[in-house]
């Protein structure tokens, strides 16, 4: 079962190159990176790609195949209609080196500038305890094979090489991601580093790294999006920020550190006209205000437990309840943001320390 | 021309050639002795074939059954190498997996965990607990991103203190090293060129660990990458070290075998782990005819009585799918053989009929992709169809078992990883590569820092063998005469893949070795298209080379053992022979030419032997030996006694 099939290569250099003609033989079963092998050992020994795996595993072998970045060893011959041409061309977002091959040390660079993984200062090696529950969110993330298909895909960098020094790109948000929601990390600062350093906020959430992804993380959904709600979160909503005060002493204020370093990453100022959730801060007044005047530390007793039935849930069905959705669970007369004054907060041990 | 020739060149303490999970933590240890560190790799970081372990790494913790120790460890990995193990590595490496496995949570590893939330181990053949720890079926991903990780660390701690991440450790990515350099017989330096650009390299270094992996490429049916030309065996062959046990390979049983292009990729053995079954295509499970003497103990019988195992190890016995990998590879050869094979050759793993599917994607989650994308097969719906691949050389660098340094007439020379042999005798457990990597990784990175530390002068290199390394380089460049490089590998692999194979006969391989030799005088003249800029042809023509000297110490090393043994079968000698368990073939390079010496293995201590009862050790030692170990324990019981 093998037949002639027309695929057009870029061949080429940093210097300029074009889209070659081949014709090659097909058989059943077959990947694009094995017709890029038998065209290595016949038509052209010296066409240069990657590769190492052949099962999807290292994600050496990106490319983009019909304008789609992926995986050359996972796209399969008969994903393509019999007479339909199959044009390779290397990742856009990385120089060329040769041929298929690209400059990908850009990814590189940015793992190095990520802060490492901060190991909790007083557990032994041999005594880390974990749930598999906890660490299950950091493992999607660790799936990832760095075959950098998220990168190229991202129009903030795709067509934008001025972006590329203010912007790590998705694959450096989920390790972000990943070491903010490891069970054990000792640095509490993932996600304004992301913020800041990272240029989370270049991110409008167009999801199109997901959807490249050969592991299938889902990067925007699970990754970036948690990222830039809790960065919100802490900076806008005076009650998740004055919880994480309490719960992570020693740490500054969220605001005033983001506002600070914001003048490097803005994201208004990039050009390509990217827009982003996370700006700045709408009302600092309020802001001043809502540190000044309160009494950050008293206690206040715990507020009522909603009703809730034996399973541990609003006794709820769409049928009898009176609204469209679930209730607030701040209470339905408690409207956002907060004036100062009304604000409380009650440590979830606090009684157990008295 | 060779004056023309522009040369970059470093200086470091250290050099480690390889980027997989042996020369990542030499290069950490090697940089946390102080040492200025170089880790030097063909592919990019992050793709060396550590990334593709998928079951896990095998260190007796105790977590999941508390009766698993170092000793029942050790007791596991000699049995598996069918006691031709160096017995002192054996032992280091059941000693040290446990801590070298709980370093790398500190560098930020997350395995999968038990309830307890300890880290959770997972069966795997030929272990007796549940010993392997594990993420999913991508273990192997994980420790090498977790080192890569560490490196960053390392480099980050660097910045802060000198301004430059490169300061104390400098990875060179997509370069390929082609030769050591000597100053005497002290290793002086290495000699390669960046893929990239073509550009050449020298760095000048008093001490070299190689960890570049194995040899697989030889063979067309393998779960190897291209990377896997054998360099590090023939660049320590040619810089006078010696390597031990290169008879044996290890097939591994379950390789994809359809489609044609994805033959040899691998299923991982966690399938069988996890309650897989291997039947013919008569629907028999056919491995409870297979279960060889020396292993009938631990072996359940019935199906009923193996299925029992998963749920209650202590009162049952295992499924004899889970028989050490040499053991399965032979059965499946022999039911293919006997024509109850499935329809693209290999036989049907069947797991789709004894877990849910839910369960078989919550724990196998990329053999489930990796079938759904390559072969389009469901494996939670249908089985699989499997063949053995070639996976893993058990031989490799002879080194001392302490400090990972080359026997041999060279100094400053150091092998840790799938490059270094001897740990695993004549067979490797799975899993216990990984572990190995870790614990004799850390070895051979200390004590090469601890070399160069002891050195009063550095050695130099030489002006005139640099400019030999790069005429070799350049040559096939040069020739447009010759025949291409993809023809040769494909005529070498023929040769190997056909003679020197699963099955070996000795007229076979005498014919393999005359073949070899033909080859040899066209590998001398390959030429190669193109440029220096990422030429794969080119690559390919250099690293034929040592391809080609590998099998020869493979051939002559196979042809020399008459007898069966883990990885080497030969047809005409089917039986182990206690005789044979003595030796440990030694390969060394004379000018051109491999030569092949008897060597008598070291002899294991008493409280090492001691471990092991008398009925068992009746199967492997000779009588003498047997008569020896009586005397051992007669003396302990008298001593108990007094
Ligand atoms: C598919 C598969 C699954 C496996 N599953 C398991 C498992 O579950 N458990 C287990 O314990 N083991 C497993 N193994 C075996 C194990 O993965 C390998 O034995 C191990 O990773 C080898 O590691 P290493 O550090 O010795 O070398 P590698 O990780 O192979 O690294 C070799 C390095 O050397 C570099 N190199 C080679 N030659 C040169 C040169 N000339 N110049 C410069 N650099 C060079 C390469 O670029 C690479 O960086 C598996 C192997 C495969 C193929
Ligand atoms: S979701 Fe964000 S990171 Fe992902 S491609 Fe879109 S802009 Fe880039
Ligand atoms: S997140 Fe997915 S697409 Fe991005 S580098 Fe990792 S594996 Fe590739
Ligand atoms: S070759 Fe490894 S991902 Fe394609």
């Amino acid at each position: 079962m093998s037949a002639k099939r027309q695929f057009r290569i870029w061949r080429g250099d940093e210097s300029g190159g074009d889209l070659q003609d081949y014709m090659v033989e097909v058989n059943e079963g077959e990947v694009v990176l094995d017709v890029i092998h038998r065209l290595q050992a016949t038509d052209a020994p010296d066409l240069a790609c990657r590769w190492n795996c052949k099962a999807g595993k290292c994600g050496s072998c990106s490319m983009e195949i019909n304008g789609k970045p992926r995986l050359g060893c996972m796209t399969r011959m008969s994903t393509f209609g019999d007479d339909e041409t199959v044009t390779v061309t290397p990742l856009r977002t990385f120089p060329v080196i040769r041929d298929l091959v690209t400059d990908v040390s850009f990814n590189y660079e940015k793992a190095r500038e990520t802060p490492a993984f901060a190991p909790p200062a007083d557990v032994a090696p041999g005594d880390y305890r974990m749930q598999q529950v906890d660490v299950e969110r950091s493992q999607e993330f660790r799936k990832c094979i760095e075959c950098f298909l998220c990168q190229t895909v991202c129009h903030v960098i795709r067509d934008h090489e001025e972006n590329k020094q203010a912007f790590s790109g998705p694959r450096y948000f989920i390790r972000a991601a990943e070491l903010d929601m490891h069970p054990l990390d000792a640095r509490t600062d993932r996600k304004e580093y992301a913020q800041a350093e990272q240029g989370l906020g270049f991110c409008n959430i167009t999801k199109c790294c997901t959807e490249v992804c050969p592991e299938h993380i889902k990067i925007t959904d699970n990754g970036i999006i948690p990222m830039k709600e809790r960065v919100v979160d802490r900076r806008y909503d005076p009650l998740v920020w004055l919880g994480s005060k309490i719960f992570r002493r020693g740490e500054t204020p969220q605001t005033s550190v983001t506002t600070a370093r914001q003048g490097s990453a803005t994201p208004g100022s990039a050009r390509g006209g990217v827009h982003s959730h996370a700006g700045g801060s709408h009302d600092s007044r309020a802001e001043a205000q809502a540190q000044s005047g309160v009494n950050w530390h008293r206690e206040v007793p715990h507020p009522t437990a909603p009703a809730v039935d034996d399973r541990g849930k609003l006794p709820l069905t769409e049928l009898t309840f009176d609204r469209a959705a679930a209730p607030s669970p701040f209470g339905d007369d408690v409207t956002f943001p907060l004036p100062p004054e009304h604000l409380n907060f009650a440590h979830p041990e606090q009684d157990n320390k008295h | 021309m060779t004056t023309t020739t522009r040369i970059e060149r470093h200086h470091y303490d250290v050099v480690v050639i390889g980027a997989g999970g042996a020369g990542l933590r030499a290069a950490i240890e090697a940089r946390l002795a102080g040492k200025k560190t170089a880790i030097i790799s063909k592919s990019l970081f992050g793709k060396a074939h550590t990334v593709m372990a998928e079951g896990g790494a095998a260190a007796a913790m105790g977590n999941v059954n508390s009766r698993d120790n170092w000793q029942v460890h050790f007791r596991d990995t000699m049995r598996g190498g069918k006691f031709l193990n160096n017995f002192r590595m054996a032992e280091l490496h059941a000693k040290e997996s446990p801590q070298r496995i709980w370093e790398l949570e500190t560098y930020g590893a997350l395995f999968d965990r038990t309830k307890d939330g300890k880290i959770s181990q997972r069966n795997f053949g030929g272990h007796e607990y549940p010993r392997l720890a594990h993420v999913g079926d991508r273990t192997g991903l994980e420790l090498i991103r977790t080192l890569q990780q560490k490196i960053v660390s390392l480099q980050q701690e660097d910045q802060r203190e000198f301004g430059s991440y490169d300061a104390r450790i400098r990875v060179f990515s997509e370069t390929t090293i082609t030769e050591l350099l000597l100053d005497g017989d002290r290793v002086a330096g290495a000699f390669g060129y960046y893929r990239e650009s073509g550009e050449f390299i020298l760095f000048e270094a008093p001490a070299v660990v190689l960890a570049t992996g194995g040899v697989g490429r030889s063979y067309k049916v393998t779960s190897n990458s291209w990377e896997y030309t054998g360099d590090g065996h023939a660049l320590a062959l040619r810089a006078g070290a010696t390597l031990i046990n290169m008879e044996f390979l290890q097939f591994h049983p379950t390789g994809m075998v359809w489609p044609p292009s994805v033959k040899g990729i691998l299923v991982t053995e966690s399938v069988r782990g996890d309650g897989g079954v291997l039947k013919n295509s008569e629907g028999k499970r056919f491995m409870f005819d297979y279960v060889p003497d020396v292993f009938r103990k631990q072996y359940a019988e019935t199906e009923e009585e193996a299925d029992r195992w998963y749920t209650d190890p202590d009162n049952n016995r295992r499924p004899p799918e889970l028989l050490p990998r040499d053991e399965v590879a032979r059965a499946i050869n022999s039911e293919v053989k006997a024509g109850r094979g499935s329809p693209a050759g290999g036989v049907f793993l069947d797991i789709a009929s004894r877990r849910s599917a839910d369960e078989i994607r919550r724990r196998l989650p990329s053999m489930y992709h990796q079938f759904k994308e390559l072969a389009d097969v469901d494996i939670t719906a249908e089985p699989m169809e499997v063949g053995p691949t070639c996976h893993y050389v058990m031989g490799g660098v002879e080194v001392d078992p302490d400090s990972g340094a080359a026997f041999g007439h060279v100094r400053g020379l150091f092998a840790a990883g799938e490059v270094s042999g001897g740990m695993h005798g004549s067979n490797r457990l799975g899993g216990n590569s990984l572990s190995d990597l870790l614990v004799f990784g850390k070895r051979a990175g200390g004590h090469a820092a601890s070399y160069a530390d002891g050195l009063t002068t550095r050695p130099k290199v030489a002006v005139h063998e640099v400019e030999a390394a790069v005429e070799t380089a350049l040559a096939p460049l040069q020739r447009d005469t010759g025949e291409s490089p993809y023809t040769l590998q494909q005529d070498l692999q023929a040769v190997m893949g056909d003679l020197v194979g699963i099955i070996r006969r000795e007229g076979e391989l005498a014919d393999a070795l005359v073949r070899l030799a033909e080859l040899r005088e066209r590998v001398a003249k390959v030429s190669a298209a193109g440029g220096r800029r990422y030429n794969p042809g080119w690559h390919l023509a250099l690293d034929l080379r040592n391809m080609l000297v590998v099998s020869e110490c493979t051939a002559k090393a196979a042809l020399e053992r008459q007898e069966s043994r883990g990885g080497h079968t030969r047809e005409d000698y089917p039986a182990m022979e206690p005789k044979w368990r003595q030796v440990n073939l030694v390969c060394a390079l004379d000018g051109d030419t491999v030569q092949l010496t008897r060597k008598p293995l070291p002899k294991m201590r008493p409280e090492l032997i001691g471990l092991f009862d008398r009925a068992e050790l009746a199967k492997y030692l000779t009588d003498e030996e047997l008569a020896d170990f009586d005397a051992l324990v007669a003396d302990a019981g008298e001593a108990d006694n007094r």
